[in-house]
């Protein structure tokens, strides 16, 4: 009892402290009526620790903004909002565990979570069986589409699509052969299946693709491959996973795999943060497509990265998935003051149709519970930003992808209960 | 031809990575029977090692010798990786000898210890400590040989390890200053960038091959080279090579079997260290660089037969050109009009990953035939 008491009143100095902050971040906050506390679940040790800290850091700040403005106002009471981050250390079953934790124990509305497919395939059950509510923030292969999970980052169509489109269409090699290589999971497979589709409908051609067990290191029969199959150049669509990009760069590079020789690289899974990683001058000259750039060149955009910089270092750098936690968050506000209540179920129902001027543009909630958001296309400079190419203007989510033959003429609406998670267009 | 040598060269590219990170574990391993699973972490040691030693040759005073800070490395990460693998032999392996799960499990468990350390501590001060551990061991026995005999030598030795442990600390803060991307600790991959003379490619009969691949291939033969000639010439040598044929025997006829313990344990972890060099060229640097090789290092001990470095050399350069020939699907551009179901079979298996299981089938299916391996050890072997 005594140890508890005590637990309790450092509790109590700790969310002391984080007032302290967020009133020193310079508000008008004063006082709120009552708190509201979230939760957060990323990993904060393994493998993922390195990406999923960036989020943690990410939301921290967009909640801490939030409580600067004033918190969130529901039913005339302001509330402050604070937050439980639990560790799902790279870990697929801790994820589902946590989240239990979360929901049962600590009876959070909403949790912020997840970064890989497996960990959000590991978490969807227990929010459908409880009914509760996950904000997930990556780019993924979608073909999903959940009533208890809403999806913030891109779709295939709002990513690979418009990049296949460029790269085939407008890029140095343009009607080229493609190359396809991934690491050896669901997210390249799924992505390449639908390149393949997209590339036929062009009327180009895949040569060859080539998957790499994760934490496999050994590029150099995918470089012979890719020699043979594209002796003269052509395009390769990138999937591969964190560090076994490095190794990737740093030995086609070698083999003379570059722009220069007529070699140009598509990436999905490179932003700001891995270009650091990788080194620039391993990527130059190669591209990748996001929703958002840092380089994006708006105030909106301009003020969430100095902001960043502002709350967690001058090196710091903002990417896609991070802008994507930073509106989930303000989504999630928006939404709550809508519904006028924390109640899952008014919550979602009223954020269906949220508009949310985020720094990569305007972002709207549709019905499948997805974004509808804007694609860039960048080349990598030496400074290790893009040099964006092309802006296409909003583009719509689909959940079920209109190219992967499995999922074709299907699409998901959870407004309308009689269609629900997949139906017939 | 052009194809031949391409896929030759592929292949030996391949298996010199696999035999450069198995020849420490072939004479842990194959001569003194330590299944040692923190062999990984050493070559993680060793790759850090590379790491550290860029950045240091980034400042202002070695920056004139930066092109060779990659040479340097190579002998820096054997002394590291070197003088951790004693450290482990004295403190944990010992007490072990003759308990396999034991050693197993100790060693599994210090592989962990070493990923999360790597982890946790800023490298400015891992540098420190290596340093003062260095001195701590090494500066002792540099004593002439009236200390050494007098009875007051446990009061120099411990002197000598408070010295190593300020010059440790010391070593550490101005590293720590100086190189900042040293200075914090982080999980974080880093990377080794090649000097500009390793990178692009050198032409031989009008075959481009990749300069640091050569590099690699380099540094393995050289490490070969080095090993056998050790091991068949020299003093040492011959009494490793008689502790491992028969420790009690070596024992009575006045072998000091546990300096010969230390020092192929010695050998053994800094070559591990070695092999961080030529990885590091290859990929990042992370915590967990060593575990995706040590698979691959016991299967080509196994292979080539336990306590047989040519077959190891043998092992690792087989396997080696079969993951080229599978994994590239090189049969196909061979005989480029075989029979469809065969050429269908081929594309198959030619993907990374499916290569990868076809060669372990292989293997598995070797093993049935001669459970040895290629090269079993000849002769009466005393157990225990």
């Amino acid at each position: 009892m005594r140890i508890s008491r005590r637990i309790l009143a450092g509790l109590a100095t700790a969310s002391l402290a984080v007032t302290a902050t967020s009133c020193g971040g310079g508000g008008t906050s004063g006082s709120f009526d009552d708190t509201v506390t979230v939760g957060i679940l990323h990993s904060l040790s393994g493998t993922m620790a390195i990406s999923e800290s960036t989020l943690v850091d990410t939301e921290k700040m967009a909640i801490e903004e939030i409580n600067a403005a004033g918190g969130v106002t529901v039913g005339g009471k302001s509330y402050k909002i604070e937050y439980i981050v639990e560790d799902g250390a790279s870990d697929w079953p801790t994820f589902a565990e946590k989240s239990k934790k979360l929901i049962d124990q600590d009876g959070v509305p909403v949790v912020f979570g997840g970064w890989t497919s497996a960990s959000r395939k590991a978490m969807l059950p227990v929010y459908e069986s409880k009914d509760a509510f996950l904000y997930y923030p990556i780019q993924y292969e979608a073909q999903e589409c959940s009533n208890n999970i809403f999806y913030t980052g891109a779709t295939p169509n709002q990513q690979s699509e418009p990049a296949t489109d460029f790269m085939y269409k407008r890029s140095p090699a343009a009607g080229g052969d493609f190359f396809l290589v991934g690491s050896d999971y669901v997210f390249p497979r799924t992505s390449n299946t639908i390149t393949k589709a997209q590339v036929k409908q062009l009327g180009g051609k895949v040569v060859g693709e080539d998957y790499l067990p994760l934490g496999n290191t050994e590029v150099a029969p995918i470089i012979s491959k890719i020699k043979k199959a594209l002796p003269d150049g052509g395009i390769i669509i990138n999937t591969l996973n964190g560090d076994q990009n490095v190794a990737f760069f740093k030995q086609i590079q070698d083999a003379g795999i570059t722009p220069s020789s007529g070699y140009y690289v598509m990436n999905y899974s490179i932003a700001e943060e891995e270009i650091s990683t990788i080194g620039p001058e391993f990527l130059e000259g190669h591209y990748g497509a996001w929703n958002y750039m840092m380089s994006i060149d708006t105030p909106a955009s301009k003020k969430f990265a100095a902001s960043f910089k502002k709350r967690w270092g001058s090196d710091r750098v903002v990417a896609d998935p991070q802008e994507s936690a930073y509106n989930m968050v303000y989504l999630w506000k928006q939404a709550v003051e809508d519904a006028g209540t924390f109640d899952d179920n008014a919550v979602r129902e009223a954020l269906v149709g949220q508009k949310f001027d985020a720094p990569q543009g305007p972002v709207e909630v549709m019905p499948n519970h997805h974004l509808s958001q804007t694609v860039r296309i960048g080349e990598i400079n030496a400074e290790g930003g893009f040099t964006i190419l092309e802006e296409t203007g909003v583009v719509l989510p689909q959940a079920w992808n209109q190219k992967h033959p499995s999922s074709k003429g299907f699409a998901c609406d959870w407004t309308d209960p009689s269609k629900g998670e997949k139906y017939k267009l | 031809m052009e194809l031949l040598l391409d896929s030759l060269f592929n292949g030996v590219a391949i298996g010199s990575v696999l035999l450069v990170a198995a020849l420490g574990l072939a004479i842990v391993f194959g001569l003194m029977g330590v299944i040692n699973l923190a062999h990984g972490e050493l070559m993680m040691l060793g790759a850090y090692t590379t790491y550290v030693t860029q950045l240091i040759f980034k400042l202002p005073i070695l920056k004139p010798f930066y092109n060779s800070y990659i040479i340097v490395s190579i002998f820096l990460a054997f002394i590291v990786s070197g003088v951790v693998g004693i450290l482990l032999e004295k403190t944990i392996i010992r007490k072990l000898y003759g308990s396999p799960l034991e050693t197993l499990l100790a060693t599994w468990g210090v592989s962990l210890i070493l990923q999360q350390f790597v982890r946790s501590v800023p490298l400015a001060y891992g540098t420190g400590l290596v340093i003062s551990l260095l001195i701590g061991l090494f500066l002792p026995t540099t004593f002439p040989s009236k200390i050494k005999e007098s009875i007051n030598f446990k009061y120099f030795k411990f002197s000598s390890w408070i010295f190593a442990a300020l010059t440790g600390v010391l070593t550490g803060s101005v590293i720590s200053s100086s190189v900042s991307k040293l200075s914090r600790a982080s999980a974080r991959n880093v990377d080794v960038t090649a000097p500009s003379w390793m990178r692009g490619q050198v032409e031989i009969i009008g075959t481009a091959f990749p300069k640091t691949r050569l590099m690699i291939i380099v540094i393995t033969l050289i490490s070969v080279i080095a090993i056998t000639l050790f091991l068949n010439q020299s003093a040492w040598g011959m009494r490793i090579r008689a502790v491992t044929q028969n420790r009690r025997m070596s024992d009575c006829l006045g072998i000091s079997t546990e300096k010969v313990d230390i020092i192929t344990f010695g050998i053994g972890s800094g070559l591990a260290g070695v092999a961080g060099v030529a990885v590091s060229l290859l990929g990042s640097v992370g915590p967990n660089v060593g575990g995706n090789y040590i698979v691959g290092c016991f299967m080509v001990v196994v292979l080539g037969g336990v306590g047989n470095l040519l077959g190891t050399v043998l092992a690792s350069f087989g396997i080696g050109i079969m993951t080229d020939l599978i994994g590239a699907g090189r049969l196909l551009s061979i005989w480029p009009d075989m029979p469809l179901p065969l050429s269908n079979a081929i594309n198959f298996f030619a993907t990374t990953s499916m290569a990868r299981v076809m060669i372990f089938a292989l293997i598995v299916i070797f093993l049935q035939f001669k459970p040895t391996g290629l090269f079993p050890q000849k002769g009466r072997m005393v157990e225990n």
